[in-house]
C-alpha cells in the first residue's frame, strides 16, 4: 500500500485529518516531524495550518527549512507532492511551484465552502475527476490571492466557479488571477491548492469530493 | 483586599506578610481567583449525575459521551482585559480556556464565543467588536481549534464595554484524565512554555475591580500578550508528554500565574511546595520575585514529574523547542516557600493561599417588571426594524473569520440552532450557548431559567438530547445589594431549570465587577449546553421544499419585556418571558420524538424576535418563502398582531412537515397548530383574511446581511 508522509512543521494544524483522509482513500499515511527523513515514503503531503505562525509571510520560514531540499529531490524523482493551503504557500515560497499567494482582496481570514471547476484532470491528483467537473470544498485562509506573471504558461488544476462551473468575479473569494484555486508543476506531480480536500472527505461534513484528490494520488503511485 | 481580610491574614500568620507574600495573597484572595462572593451560592447548583465524570473544582469538567469517549468542557470570561485591549484580551481568553481543557489531558476540539458589546453606532464599540473578533480569529485559527458557534449581542448598557466569554471542548479517553493536584511529595515542578514577563501582573486583581474611565491607559499592563504559535506547540508537546504516562499532575498557568498553579497543585491534598523563582526564564531584565510569582504571562504549563522520569518528559519539550525549567518541588510540609537565589522571600502556610474565606454581601430585591401597553406599530415597520437589528441580522461577517472547519469534525456549522461535531461514525456532539441579559435584568430568576431552556430547545431543534451544562455568570459589583440579589436569583433559576431536566453543571465561571464609570452591566448569565445526537437524525432549521406545512408548538403570551421589539422601539418595562418547566419539557420531548420518527423536515426554536423572526430565519436559510395566518397561533389571552408576531414566550418551536404526518404530529403535542405553508419567494403574514405584511426574500436577505454595512464596509 502506498505510504505518504504528512509533513508537520511547528504550527501545522491540519495534519491529523489529512492522515485520516488519505487512509480513507485507501492509502497509508504518517505524520512526519519536519526534522525526520522522508526516504521511506512514496509521496509527501504538506498540510494546512500556520507553520511558524505565518511570521514574515505565510509559508516563508518553512520554505527555507532543510527538509525542503529533500522534498525538491523527491519531486525530481517524480513522486507526488501535494501542498494544501499553508502547504501551497510553502510550495510557492520554496519555488517548487510558480507564483505567489497574496493577502485576500478583502484582507482578512475567510472560511467558506466554495465550488471549484476541475480545469486539468491529467495531474497526479486530479485523475479521478472529469475535465470541467464542478466540485465543492471549503477554503480557510487569509492569504490565498494567487498571482503569477503569465498565468497562461502554468498548469491550472482548479478554479473557483459557481455551481454551474462558470468562472466569474462573484465566484472568486480572494481575488486570485483567473480564479485560480490550485496549480501544478509542468510534470503534474507537484500540486498546490488553497481549498481543503481533507475537509471534504466525509459526507457528514458536507462533501466527499475531496477524497478523489487522495485516491488519485494513491493510484498515481501504484501506476 | 478588604480590611477584615487583612486582619484575618495577620492573625493566621502571626505577623504582617512581606511584600512578596502580600502580592501572592492578594492574587489568591481576589474575587476572580477565589470565588469568595459566589462560592456559597454556587453550591446550590446540581453537579452530579450519570453523565458526569468530573464536576466543578478543577480546571474543567468532564462528561461521559460513551464508554470510550470523555468530553472535557470549560467556560471562561475575559471581560476586563478585552474592554481595555480587545485584541489581546480576547485572544488570551481563548488561550486560557484551551489550556484549561488541555490540562485535564484532552485535545481541544472546538470553541464557542458568546460576545457582547455596546451599540454599533459608536465608533469605540465598533472598535471593540472588530478587534475582539479579530483576536478570537487570529488565536483560534492559529492553534487549529475551530470556533463553531457562540452569540453576538449588542445592548446600550454595554456602551464602551464588552463581555467576552469563551467555552472550549476537548476529547479524550476516560482513562486519560489527569488531575491538577499531586498526591505525593518529592515530585519536581517543571514549568514549560513561554518566558515570564511583566504582562498580566495583577490581572486577576484588576479583573476583580470596576474599570475607571482611564482604564485603557492605566490597565494595559494587566492584559497579557497572546502567542498562539507557542500555544499550538504547547498543545502538541503536552499531549505527547502525557502519552508517556510519566506526568503526575498538570496545571495551566492562568489567573494568578505561578503562585496559583503551584499552590493549588500542591495544596489540594495537603502537600506544600518550594519554588525557586529566580530560575524561572524571564522575558524582561531585572524582574523581581514578586513579579515572577504573580505574572500572568500566557502559554505556560506546570508539570509534576518524578525525578527519574524528568529526562524522558523534557525530551518532548526539546523536540518542540519549548523552554522548560525545574522551578520547584513538592514537599510534605504544607507550606509555600519561595526562594530568590539564596534568599527565602516567602514562607506561608499553604492554606493561606488556597483556603479563602467566603463573603456574603447584603442583598436587596427589586421589581422592574410591569405590564405596559404595546403601542400601535405598523407590522411591516416592525418586521423590518426588528429584522435589521444588529442582534437579529446574520453574523456571517463574524464566523467567516473563524476557521470553523479545522480538525474535520464540523457537521453543523455556525449560523444554525446548534453546532454539531462528529465524534464517531454514528454520533455527534451538539453544543450551543445562550444568554438573555434583557430578560435577566427584568427578572433574574426567570431570565436564568430562560438561558437554560433556550439552550435545550436549540439542542432539541437539531435532534440532540442534553448531556450537561456549563455556566458563565457576568455581573456588576457584588457589593451592590441589588446586584448580589440578581446573582442569587440567577443561581436559583439556573439550579431549578437544570434539576427539572436532570442536568448537572460540570464547570463554570463567575465574573463580578463588570462596570464602567460606575455603571453596572445587566445581569448576564450565559449557559452552554452539550448534547448527543445520532447523525442520521440531524435536523436543521431551513425549509426543505414548497408545500410543506408550517406548525407552531407552544403557547404565545404577552411576554415582550426584554424582547427585541421593545428594545428596537425603546419601550421600557413589560413582562419578561416566564419559564414553565413542565411545558418546556413536554414540548422538547415532543420535538425529539418527532425528529426521531422522521415526521419533520425543519425545526427551529422561537427566541429573540419571536415568531416573526423564527420564520424569517427558516425562510432565509432555505431561500423558500411562506404564507402563514397568525390568527391560528395558540394564545392564552387576547393579543394584538404585533404581540403575536414578536412575543418571546418560551417553550415554542416552529416546524415544517409533509401533510401526511399531520395527525401523528398532533398526537405528540398538547399545544400545536398549523399556521401556513412553505410557498413562493416571499414572506407573507396574514391575520385571518387580512394581509399584514408581504416582503420578498430578496429584500429580506439584503436586510439580514447588512452587518458589513453597519461596520462601514
Amino acid at each position: 500500500m502506498p505510504k505518504f508522509a504528512v509533513l508537520v512543521f511547528p504550527g501545522t494544524n491540519c495534519d491529523f485529518e489529512t492522515v485520516s483522509a488519505i487512509k480513507k482513500a485507501g492509502g497509508n499515511a504518517e505524520r512526519v516531524w519536519y526534522k525526520q527523513s522522508l526516504k521511506d515514503f512514496d509521496g509527501v503531503v504538506i498540510p494546512g495550518g500556520f507553520s511558524y505562525a505565518d511570521y514574515l509571510r505565510a509559508g516563508a520560514i518553512s520554505a527555507r527549512a532543510e527538509i525542503m531540499e529533500e522534498i525538491k529531490e523527491i519531486a525530481k524523482e517524480g513522486k507526488p507532492i501535494l501542498g494544501i493551503c499553508n502547504g501551497f504557500q510553502i510550495l510557492t515560497e520554496s519555488g517548487l511551484l510558480p507564483g505567489a499567494l497574496r493577502p485576500n482582496k478583502i484582507p482578512r481570514f475567510l472560511c467558506k465552502w466554495v465550488y471549484l471547476k476541475v480545469s486539468d484532470n491529467q495531474t497526479a491528483f486530479t485523475r479521478f475527476y472529469s475535465e470541467g467537473e464542478v466540485i465543492r470544498m471549503p477554503i480557510a485562509h487569509a492569504e490565498g490571492n494567487y498571482y503569477v506573471n503569465d498565468p497562461n504558461k502554468i498548469r491550472i488544476a482548479f478554479q473557483y466557479s459557481d455551481a454551474n462551473g462558470e468562472i466569474s468575479e462573484e465566484a472568486n473569494p480572494n481575488g486570485s488571477i483567473l480564479n485560480i484555486a490550485g496549480i501544478s508543476n509542468e510534470k503534474g506531480n507537484v500540486l498546490g491548492m488553497m481549498p481543503h480536500p481533507e475537509r471534504a472527505s466525509d459526507r457528514w461534513l458536507g462533501s466527499e469530493d475531496g477524497l478523489r484528490v487522495f485516491k488519485s494520488m494513491i493510484e498515481y503511485v501504484k501506476r | 483586599m478588604f480590611p477584615h481580610e487583612e486582619k484575618i491574614i495577620k492573625e493566621k500568620l502571626g505577623r504582617e506578610p512581606n511584600e512578596v507574600e502580600k502580592a501572592m495573597i492578594e492574587v489568591m484572595w481576589s474575587e476572580h481567583a477565589s470565588y469568595k462572593s459566589s462560592r456559597t451560592w454556587l453550591k446550590l447548583l446540581p453537579t452530579k449525575n450519570e453523565h458526569v465524570i468530573l464536576g466543578p473544582g478543577e480546571d474543567a469538567g468532564v462528561i461521559k459521551f460513551d464508554e470510550n469517549t470523555a468530553i472535557v468542557v470549560g467556560f471562561e470570561s475575559h471581560n476586563h482585559p478585552s474592554a481595555v485591549e480587545p485584541y489581546g484580551g480576547a485572544a488570551t481568553g481563548i488561550g486560557g480556556i484551551v489550556r484549561d481543557i488541555l490540562c485535564m489531558g484532552a485535545r481541544p476540539i472546538a470553541l464557542l464565543d458568546p460576545i457582547r458589546f455596546g451599540p454599533l453606532k459608536k465608533e469605540r464599540n465598533r472598535y471593540l467588536f472588530e478587534y475582539v473578533v479579530k483576536g478570537i480569529a487570529d488565536y483560534g485559527n492559529r492553534i487549529g481549534v475551530p470556533t463553531v458557534g457562540g452569540e453576538v449581542e449588542f445592548d446600550e448598557s454595554l456602551d464602551n464595554y464588552t463581555l467576552v466569554n469563551v467555552a472550549c471542548v476537548g476529547i479524550m479517553k476516560p482513562e486519560e484524565l489527569i488531575h491538577s493536584y499531586v498526591e505525593e511529595s518529592g515530585l519536581l515542578l517543571v514549568l514549560v512554555g513561554n518566558k515570564t514577563g511583566r504582562d498580566g501582573i495583577h490581572g486577576v486583581t484588576f479583573a476583580s475591580e470596576e474599570l475607571s474611565e482611564n482604564a485603557e491607559e492605566e490597565d494595559r499592563s494587566a492584559v497579557q500578550i497572546p502567542d498562539p504559535f507557542t500555544e499550538k506547540l504547547l498543545i502538541e508537546a503536552t499531549l505527547e508528554a502525557l502519552a508517556t504516562k510519566k506526568v503526575k499532575a498538570l496545571k495551566d498557568l492562568g489567573g494568578g500565574g505561578l503562585t496559583c498553579a503551584s499552590s493549588e497543585m500542591a495544596g489540594k491534598k495537603g502537600f506544600g511546595a518550594i519554588i525557586y523563582a529566580h530560575k524561572v526564564p524571564q522575558r524582561e531584565p531585572n524582574m523581581n520575585a514578586m513579579e515572577v510569582m504573580i505574572s500572568e504571562s500566557q502559554e505556560r504549563m506546570l508539570f509534576a514529574v518524578e525525578k527519574e522520569d524528568l529526562e524522558e518528559v523534557v525530551k518532548i519539550f526539546d523536540k518542540y523547542d519549548l523552554d522548560w525549567t525545574v522551578v520547584g518541588e513538592i514537599i510534605d510540609e504544607p507550606r509555600f516557600i519561595v526562594y530568590w537565589g539564596e534568599e527565602k522571600v516567602a514562607d506561608l502556610p499553604i492554606s493561606i493561599l488556597t483556603e479563602v474565606p467566603t463573603i456574603i454581601w447584603e442583598s436587596k430585591p427589586y421589581k422592574l417588571e410591569k405590564d405596559v401597553e404595546t403601542p400601535e406599530i405598523e407590522v411591516k415597520d416592525a418586521l423590518i426594524k426588528v429584522l435589521s437589528s444588529p442582534n437579529i441580522i446574520s453574523k456571517e461577517w463574524v464566523y467567516r473569520q473563524y476557521d470553523h472547519e479545522v480538525q474535520g469534525r464540523s457537521v453543523l456549522k455556525p449560523g444554525l440552532d446548534a453546532a454539531v461535531l462528529k465524534i464517531n461514525d454514528k454520533y455527534g456532539l451538539a453544543l450551543v450557548s445562550d444568554g438573555n441579559p434583557s430578560y435577566s435584568f427584568l427578572n433574574p430568576y426567570h431570565g436564568a431559567m430562560a438561558c437554560v431552556v433556550e439552550t435545550l430547545r436549540n439542542l432539541a431543534s437539531v435532534g440532540a438530547k442534553p448531556l450537561a451544562l456549563v455556566d458563565n455568570l457576568n455581573f456588576a459589583s457584588p457589593e451592590r445589594p441589588e446586584i448580589y440579589w440578581q446573582f442569587i436569583e440567577t443561581i436559583k433559576g439556573l439550579s431549578d431549570a437544570a434539576k427539572a431536566f436532570d442536568l448537572a453543571y460540570v464547570s463554570g465561571n463567575v465574573s463580578f465587577y463588570n462596570e464602567v464609570n460606575g455603571k453596572p452591566i445587566k445581569p448576564t448569565p450565559v449557559v452552554v449546553a452539550f448534547g448527543k445526537v445520532k447523525l442520521e437524525n440531524l435536523t436543521t432549521m431551513n425549509f426543505k421544499s414548497e408545500g410543506e406545512l408550517i406548525g407552531i408548538v407552544g403557547v404565545t403570551k404577552k411576554e415582550l419585556g426584554g424582547s427585541e421589539l421593545y428594545r428596537v422601539f425603546g419601550i421600557e418595562g413589560g413582562i419578561a418571558p416566564k419559564v414553565e418547566l413542565e411545558r418546556e419539557k413536554k414540548n422538547i420531548e415532543g420535538i425529539l420524538k418527532a425528529i426521531e420518527r422522521k415526521l419533520v423536515k425543519a425545526v427551529h426554536d422561537i427566541s429573540k424576535g419571536g415568531l416573526a423572526i423564527a420564520l424569517a430565519e427558516m425562510s432565509l436559510s432555505s431561500s423558500l418563502g411562506f404564507e402563514v395566518d397568525i390568527s391560528k397561533v395558540p394564545v392564552e389571552m387576547k393579543l394584538s398582531a404585533i404581540e403575536r408576531l414578536f412575543s418571546e414566550s418560551q417553550a415554542r418551536f416552529i416546524i415544517s412537515f409533509d401533510r401526511e404526518n399531520l395527525e401523528k404530529l398532533e398526537r405528540l403535542f398538547d399545544e400545536f397548530s398549523v399556521i401556513g405553508e412553505v410557498k413562493g419567494k416571499e414572506m407573507v403574514f396574514k391575520e385571518n383574511e387580512k394581509e399584514l405584511v408581504r416582503i420578498s426574500l430578496e429584500e429580506a436577505n439584503e436586510i439580514f446581511n447588512s452587518l458589513p454595512k453597519l461596520l462601514g464596509e
